[in-house]
């Protein structure tokens, strides 16, 4: 029998703002959304792979709402690859052998966070004397990085916020559901130029989760209906590049990342559908059109020029909204990902459905740098 | 009433202050492959993962690989500044604030030939009153 391993639950909430209820609680909603998509209890996993960036111990206090059962906790701290690397390692875990049924589960509040990235501590603060730490510097500066290279302008970042916010208008689940005309996107306050306001990822809180199967047990179960094969699976590390660690590289980790889950799958780039990738700021969207290989090498500005990312498109890219417009609560990123693939392959996904999609691929960064991609298919 | 006047101290390990209070770069080689590392101790290398180091001045010069302009800050660092990433010509990249030109894009272009100067961290001090010396980048 094969060794596949398939989604047969995936939830995730609505991102927004949840003042009154704490990341279990929101942790916990995703797991039972999850566990009943795929007709079954708590008592029935036999594992969990659980993910917060700012929480500890979220697998157990996600069990101490839905059910205490004695299993196998693991609790994943990787940046914003948080949620991926729980369904990763969850897939490791049922092609161990060991499990047939596991639970992957990520959340995250960020409202009222700010600015992320730290600044170093130290006797004084070093702020400014080091440059800026903050996320919209560090990836405006990765953007003008590959500005210097392809001849990419700021209005090309810019239409990339607008294509996702155009996206997003279109997904319920999205926590922006708001046109934002170019000019709107260009006039937006600056944060660190060539990133204004709406070319940030927003801040909210979210939760995602999914349940993974075995293929003996989804068939014992009935449940290849509605599975989604994982076809490839891969993480990464950043491997060392002339700039570490001043400049973090996005750009090798995630080709690493992605060439893996490509060779796993046997799935080329051509047969990719859709993509949800890690659009955390505008700029960062076209390098990862190449590295993801969804255009050659240097192609992503006219890739984005083409129009071939936006919905009906050659290759619908970030259609959920993505981290831009949907919201990025950071754990929560990298299933919601899968989520939205799931929608689309299950042909579920309403007005923003990409036609006919059979193949999806989902790609996270998280800076520190690693970086996970996931193909899934439709069983 | 003691003297709180001490010299300053670097801000960071990669900047060395001499007796006379001059200040410059420091940093390690490896004797493997070259690479530079802004740190003054170092157990193996990032790049091969060789152990041997020498401890090498980097040059004074290099070349601006990008830049931000940055409007929203930590609190406590006034806006705008130009964050810089600065590959230097013999030497670690390094990373601090541009200065001396106008916060404006045209000023920031890929490849801006630039210097670095020490100063005054921006008047920052420790618990102890302490001041320091901070790089900074400069148009060369
Ligand atoms: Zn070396």
């Amino acid at each position: 029998m094969s060794q596949d391993v398939y989604i047969t639950g995936i939830e995730m909430l609505k991102f927004g703002r949840y003042p009154d209820r704490g990341p279990p609680q929101l942790g916990a909603e995703a797991a039972l959304g999850a566990l009943d998509e795929a007709g079954i209890a708590i008592a029935d996993i036999q594992a969990m792979y659980a993910g917060s960036v700012f929480q500890s111990m979220i697998g157990q206090r996600i069990l101490q709402q839905i059910g205490q059962t004695g299993i196998q906790v693991v609790n994943i701290t990787n940046a914003c690859a948080t949620g991926a690397a729980c369904v990763r390692e969850g897939w490791i875990a049922i092609r161990s052998g060991e499990y047939d049924t596991v639970l992957c589960v990520g959340v995250e509040q960020t409202t009222g966070m700010g600015l992320l990235g730290g600044a170093k501590t130290g006797p004084i603060p070093t702020d400014g004397l080091l440059g800026s730490a903050t996320m919209p510097s560090v990836f405006g500066e990765a953007g003008i990085e590959y500005a210097a290279k392809t001849g990419a302008t700021i209005e090309d970042f810019a239409q990339v916020a607008v294509k996702n916010h155009h996206h997003s208008t279109m997904n319920p689940k999205a926590y922006l559901q708001k046109e934002t005309p170019l000019d709107v996107v260009l006039n937006a306050e600056v944060i660190a130029w060539p990133v204004t306001k709406l070319m940030c990822s927003v801040n909210v809180d979210g939760a995602a989760a999914c349940v993974l199967m075995s293929e003996r047990k989804v068939k014992e179960l009935g449940l290849m209906g509605q599975a989604i094969r994982i076809r490839g699976t891969a993480l990464a590390s950043d491997p060392w590049q002339e700039r570490d660690p001043t400049m973090p590289d996005v750009n090798t980790v995630t080709r690493l990342a992605a060439d893996k889950a490509y060779a796993m799958s046997g799935v080329e780039p051509g047969d990719i559908d859709l993509c949800e990738l890690h659009d955390c700021f505008a700029p960062i969207e076209l390098p990862h059109y190449e590295n993801l290989r969804l255009c050659e090498d240097g192609a992503g500005v006219e890739l984005l020029r083409s129009g071939a990312t936006e919905l009906g498109g050659r290759i619908p890219v970030n259609v959920s909204g993505g981290l831009l417009s949907k919201g990025h609560p950071i754990a929560a990123t990298g299933i919601a990902n899968l989520y939205e693939l799931s929608l689309h392959l299950r042909g579920k996904a309403g007005d923003r459905q990409v036609a006919g999609a059979k193949i999806g691929m989902a790609h996270v960064v998280g800076l520190g740098t690693c970086s996970a991609v996931h193909i899934l298919e439709k069983a | 009433m003691s003297d709180t006047a001490n010299p300053p101290k670097a801000a960071f390990p990669f900047i060395k202050i001499d007796a006379g209070g001059r200040a410059s770069l420091t940093a390690v080689r490896c004797k493997a492959c070259g690479s530079w590392y802004a740190e003054t101790h170092r157990l193996a290398c990032a790049r091969c993962g060789k152990r041997e180091f020498e401890t090498a001045e980097p040059t004074l010069t290099g070349k601006l690989h990008a830049a931000s302009i940055v409007e929203r800050g930590f609190p406590g660092t006034p806006t705008p500044f130009i964050s810089a990433v600065v590959d230097l010509d013999d030497g670690p990249v390094l990373k601090g604030m541009l200065r001396g030109v106008a916060c404006k894009p045209g000023e920031i272009p890929h490849g801006r030939r630039v210097k670095v100067v020490f100063d005054d961290a921006l008047g920052r001090k420790d618990a102890e009153g302490n001041s320091y010396v901070s790089h900074f980048f400069e148009p060369a």
